[in-house]
């Protein structure tokens, strides 16, 4: 199907399922833990071997020599895969360093060998055995030391043009009467999913199947083949559980290709778990930016200009983090300027997390657009209602398709109390604490992706759905099936889902908050086909039949709708795709987020008391589901703002705190009260499902939104996140 | 993982005795230090004596009116103790600040007092680390070391040691009973147990080879105002950027110890003297000498803050 005029009525308007409030699907499987998770599928191979990956010691350099004889001879072991006896191996389309390293070294841990033994004991204790010798190289690893040789990084369609430019920016900022200029950094994060990276692989004659954690069946499906060189056909991923990604499963990973060559070299089936210490410097993370922001406004808080520059670094070859994207879109102006720099860095590879370019961007503009409206001395709510737009300020041609911002800040406003704030900072103090109130906007772009599925209809009337779309813990399954039961007039338990095997049409996968619009989308363009032919078959006429309640009916007719398919299952395949409406227009997600932090007048330690956020993101496939996808985003953005940061040692060049006791992520005691509200909205120009995604609109300006509460509590601007207290203990107001 | 054989000891002094027949022999108690360690091949122990059997997992009145506490008493039951949770609750609270729920089952009391620092770098056994294997360097310094110590460290070493329990029983002027291998005791008190660094920072405490922790004596109450004031990063199951163990009596007068900041529970008994003088007089005795890196100086005045807010908190 092919959606490039704006929806009309359809059957999901009727919101008998979707829209409703339903229990995930997968929900007792997830909590008797009896989802089966790729590591242990014992399942479809009942007794594999245990791969243990050996990580490169240095930064970059070549090893010189590699002595595994003693490995090869320890108790249990099977095999040995290295560069050397792999064979010869491409790099996937969506990989930037090698996933097997050697002799070059691209970056530290990046996988140079696999161990693999009966147990997983015995591969740990021979991976210990195997002697490496390096010969290191000196590495870049210092982006505000790489940032003066940065460069403009190259167009395509994840990055978007490096700059852009509207009327005289530099002219309309010295002019202005009010002016900011700072600059604002964020550090590297690490995704911490709680199950790592994890897979087993078997292999039949010349075929291979990998039962694995990933995000995107098809990328992982046509990278791993290229990576192997075989042809993609007989490649066969499975994926139906993750355990969590938030953007670090989004490509092929080490653990999948070093199963595969495991278990080529043991001739059995072989699994690979990322080891928790390597998950930091093997696989991707998001990369730290330095952003440097200037508004000029007229005195009363109209935007004149404004400019948004962001550097980051990556390995040779790899692309910027994008944190400029929401500058272009997100407020009016009329001189503008963006620009995006990339330095080229030796340490492991940058690359998605949960919001790329949103969630770092943001950050740093809703700190600046609090400072600005200080500097005005304006409410910074106020001060962005002044400047909302209903037009891409860049393109004024291009309306949004729906932008409910202003009235996402004002009801966030009135329900959370806003009036209450003091806009002096440092004012109100309860015992040891410094109160403060702050907000951001929250913005994040809808995108449209092509997404297929099949669907069946059998005798009894029950319908199963597959499709290679993924279920990360968002939700999937069960908006997928809401999505198919409305539209097939059946109740829930009528319908069952299979996600997450190459097997099924492909899909838009997860990443990008694109899943739950598109996915359903294809959904809904199969079922349209499926619908015509049980209409044809039990001889309605399309248009004016019915499903509902088990039955079609048109006129006083009714007929069971599995009498459709009473000869014989029936089977339709199609999927969504999209012309131009998307050119034609902007489609984005909106919100305000709303956050009090109490700030320890001695110690500096802040404790978030509550949250709110409040979303216009077109209609809300299933709010329970979605409220999740929101108060998991918030908790993450909170993180990011207080906590946060993989520490790289510049000299030795990898990030230092690789482990979950290093890498602080929030616990229950740091978040207490979250709320969210959706705004009642449907999107017509998104899909026929008039939905989009909020998976990440919720991470979006919450950094900034606590940043502003600490500010409004202290009165002490932090610029450099996470915002942790030994960057403003000095600066505190006298605790006593 | 190296491949080890086990034991499981029948009394303290056959553990004891043991432990120096066996080359690389280790005590295992609760498991919860030494296991990790043992699977990032940090410690490769080539023999394991478990003394979780050895009847060392009672609390006790001494004659001298204080408490004797097993070896093997978990930090859950040593913080639920009411005699503890009375008169020593400088201890109970440090216990409950510390790990989590399900890590403080498992843990015992003199597993606790002889865990391993988390220094970031000793867990990266691609790093050199004097610590982890002697002589190799020292490859926190000039990297990344805000959670690292700021006082009795080296140039050899500047890690902490991370424990909550010990800040308190420090605090408490407790003391440590061991057994010899060779079936002599000895009384260890907790301020002397843990060695600094100097060039030999492998070398951690001052217990001989296969010396077994049994007990640990609390003297008679002291009363006062005990507090346990621990600052860190996230609200909880973290390790103390700063912590303060605090005994605080009525006339002004205390006794104060610092985690966080050094390799051992950090008390300086003279500094105590300048309490009444407010936190500013008294940190600058007790943190004397400090040598902290660019990344950690903070802790300096973190402290100082700390014990701003634990004389405020005692004051009520
Ligand atoms: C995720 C995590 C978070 C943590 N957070 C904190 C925290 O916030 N604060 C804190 O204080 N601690 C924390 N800990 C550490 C925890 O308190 C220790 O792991 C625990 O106390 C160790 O006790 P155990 O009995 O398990 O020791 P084991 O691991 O069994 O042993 C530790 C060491 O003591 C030796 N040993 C054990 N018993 C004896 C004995 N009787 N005589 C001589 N030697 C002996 C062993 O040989 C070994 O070297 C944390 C640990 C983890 C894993
Ligand atoms: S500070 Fe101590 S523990 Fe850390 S790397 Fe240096 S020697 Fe090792």
């Amino acid at each position: 199907m092919k959606f490039d005029t704006p929806a009309t009525t359809n059957p999901i308007d009727q919101m008998k399922v979707v829209g409703q409030p339903l229990d995930r699907i997968d929900g007792p499987l997830k909590t008797t833990g009896t989802a089966p998770y790729a590591y242990e599928r014992h399942d479809v191979a009942a007794a594999p071997a245990y791969g243990y990956v050996i990580g490169s010691a240095v930064p970059k350099g070549r090893i010189t020599g590699m002595d595994v004889s003693a490995a090869q001879h320890a108790p249990g072991v099977l095999a040995v895969v290295t560069a050397e006896n792999a064979g010869p191996l491409d790099k996937g389309k969506y990989n930037t360093a090698k996933l097997l390293g050697g002799p070059e070294i691209e970056h530290y841990h990046q996988a140079v060998a696999l161990v693999v033994a009966e147990s997983f004991e015995q591969a740990r204790a021979a991976a210990a055995l195997v002697k490496i010798d390096y010969a290191a190289e000196p590495g870049r690893f210092d982006l505000h030391a790489a940032r003066v040789a940065a460069f403009p990084p190259e167009e395509n369609d994840i990055t978007g043009p490096p700059e852009t430019h509207v009327g005289d920016f530099a002219g309309a900022f010295a002019q202005a009467p009010v002016t900011l200029d700072e600059t604002y950094t964020t550090p590297d994060h690490s995704h911490a999913m709680m199950e790592p990276h994890a897979t087993l692989a078997a292999w039949e004659g010349d075929r291979l199947t990998v039962w694995t954690s990933n995000q995107m069946i098809a990328w992982a499906n046509g990278d791993l083949a290229k990576t192997l060189r075989m042809p993609k056909e007989k490649v066969r991923v499975v994926s139906p559980f993750i355990g969590g990604g938030f953007g670090g499963k989004l490509f092929l990973r080490a653990d999948v290709v070093l199963a595969a060559l495991g278990a080529r070299a043991a001739g059995r089936p072989v699994k690979v778990a990322l080891q928790r210490p390597l998950i930091a410097n093997n696989t991707t993370h998001r990369p730290a930016t330095i952003q440097r922001i200037r508004i000029g406004a007229t005195r009363e808080g109209v935007i004149t200009a404004i400019g948004h520059e962001s550097w980051s670094g990556d390995l040779e070859g790899g692309g910027p983090e994008t944190a400029v994207n929401q500058t272009r879109l997100l407020y009016a102006g009329a001189n503008r300027m963006t620009a995006m720099r990339l330095a080229v860095l030796d340490l492991p590879e940058g690359n998605a997390m949960r919001a790329p370019g949103e969630a770092p961007g943001m950050m740093a503009l809703e700190i600046a657009m609090d400072e600005m409206a200080e500097k005005l001395g304006i409410d910074p709510i106020e001060f962005r209602i002044r400047n909302d737009t209903q037009v891409d300020p860049e393109k004024p041609e291009r309306p949004f398709s729906a932008r409910a911002f202003a009235e996402c800040l004002r009801l966030g406003a009135e329900r959370f109390g806003w009036d209450a704030r003091n806009s002096r900072p440092g004012q109100r103090r309860e015992g040891k604490w410094l109160i403060g109130i702050g907000m951001a906007a929250a913005f994040r772009n809808n995108l449209l992706m092509k997404s297929g599925a099949r669907v069946r209809l059998d005798g009894e009337g029950r319908v199963t759905v597959e499709t290679d779309m993924t279920d990360i813990g968002t939700g999937s399954y069960t908006i997928i099936g809401q999505t198919a039961a409305e539209m097939m007039g059946v109740p829930i338990e009528k319908v069952t889902v299979r996600l997450g095997d190459s097997t099924y049409p492909v899909s838009a996968g997860s990443g990008g908050q694109f899943g739950a619009n598109n996915a359903t989308a294809g959904v809904y363009a199969t079922c349209v086909k499926l619908r015509e032919e049980v209409t044809q078959r039990l001889g309605f006429n399309s248009e004016d039949a019915v499903f509902a309640d088990g039955h079609v009916r048109a006129g006083n007719r009714a007929v069971l709708l599995g009498a459709a398919a009473a000869e014989g299952d029936i089977v339709a395949e199609d999927a969504i795709e999209y012309g131009d409406l998307d050119e034609r227009y902007q489609q984005s997600t909106f919100g305000g987020h709303f956050v009090e932090a109490a700030v320890d007048a001695y110690t500096g330690e802040t404790r978030i008391r509550r949250m709110l956020a409040v979303c216009a993101a077109g209609r809300i496939l299933n709010p329970k589901s979605a409220r999740s996808q929101v108060i998991g985003a918030m908790t993450m953005g909170a993180g990011a703002a207080l906590m946060e940061e993989l520490a790289v040692d510049t000299r030795r060049g990898f990030f230092v705190n690789h482990d979950l006791a290093g890498y602080e992520v929030p616990v229950h005691a740091d978040i207490p009260h979250q709320e969210v509200i959706f705004l009642d909205e449907t999107d017509p120009l998104s899909s026929p499902m008039k939905a989009k995604g909020v998976g990440e609109l919720g991470i979006c300006g919450v950094g900034a939104a606590v940043a502003n509460a600490v500010y409004n509590a202290t009165g002490v601007r932090v610029r450099d996140y996470p915002i942790t207290l030994d960057k403003y203990l000095d600066r505190l107001p006298d605790a006593a | 993982m190296k491949p080890f054989t086990y034991e499981r000891a029948a009394s303290p002094a056959q553990a004891a005795a043991a432990a120096i027949q066996m080359p690389g022999a280790k005590f295992i108690a609760g498991g919860t230090n030494l296991l990790d360690l043992m699977k990032l091949q940090i410690e490769t122990p080539a023999h394991l004596i478990d003394v979780n059997r050895l009847a060392l997992d009672t609390i006790e009145p001494t004659q001298e009116g204080g408490l004797r506490i097993g070896a093997l008493v978990s930090n859950t039951d040593l913080a639920a103790d009411a005699r503890v949770r009375r008169d020593y609750g400088v201890l109970a609270r440090a216990l409950l600040a510390g790990a989590s729920g399900q890590l403080r089952n498992k843990a015992t009391t003199a597993g606790n007092l002889l865990q391993r620092t988390r220094c970031p770098y000793f867990y990266d056994t691609d790093q050199p680390c004097n610590k982890r294997h002697p002589g190799s360097g020292c490859s926190a310094i000039g990297g990344v070391t805000r959670q690292l110590g700021v006082i009795g460290t080296s140039d050899a070493c500047i890690a902490t040691h991370p424990s909550d329990m010990a800040v308190a029983l420090r605090a408490l002027d407790a003391t440590v009973e061991t057994v010899k291998a060779d079936g002599a005791t000895r009384r260890i008190p907790v301020a002397e147990l843990h060695r600094l660094p100097g060039d030999t920072p492998h070398v951690e405490t001052v217990l001989e080879p296969g010396e077994l922790i049994t007990a640990v004596l609390l003297p008679a109450p002291v009363g006062g105002t005990q507090i346990y004031r621990k600052v860190r990063d996230r609200a909880s199951y973290a390790f103390a950027l700063v912590s303060v163990g605090a005994i605080l009596q009525h006339d002004g007068t205390g006794r104060i110890a610092l985690g966080g900041v050094a390799p051992k529970p950090w008390r300086v008994e003279e500094a105590e003297a300048e309490l009444p003088n407010g936190p500013r007089a008294f940190t600058t005795r007790l943190m004397a000498g400090a040598r902290p890196t660019r990344d950690n100086a903070f802790k300096v005045a973190l402290a100082e803050r700390t014990l701003g807010a634990v004389l405020n908190e005692a004051r009520g």
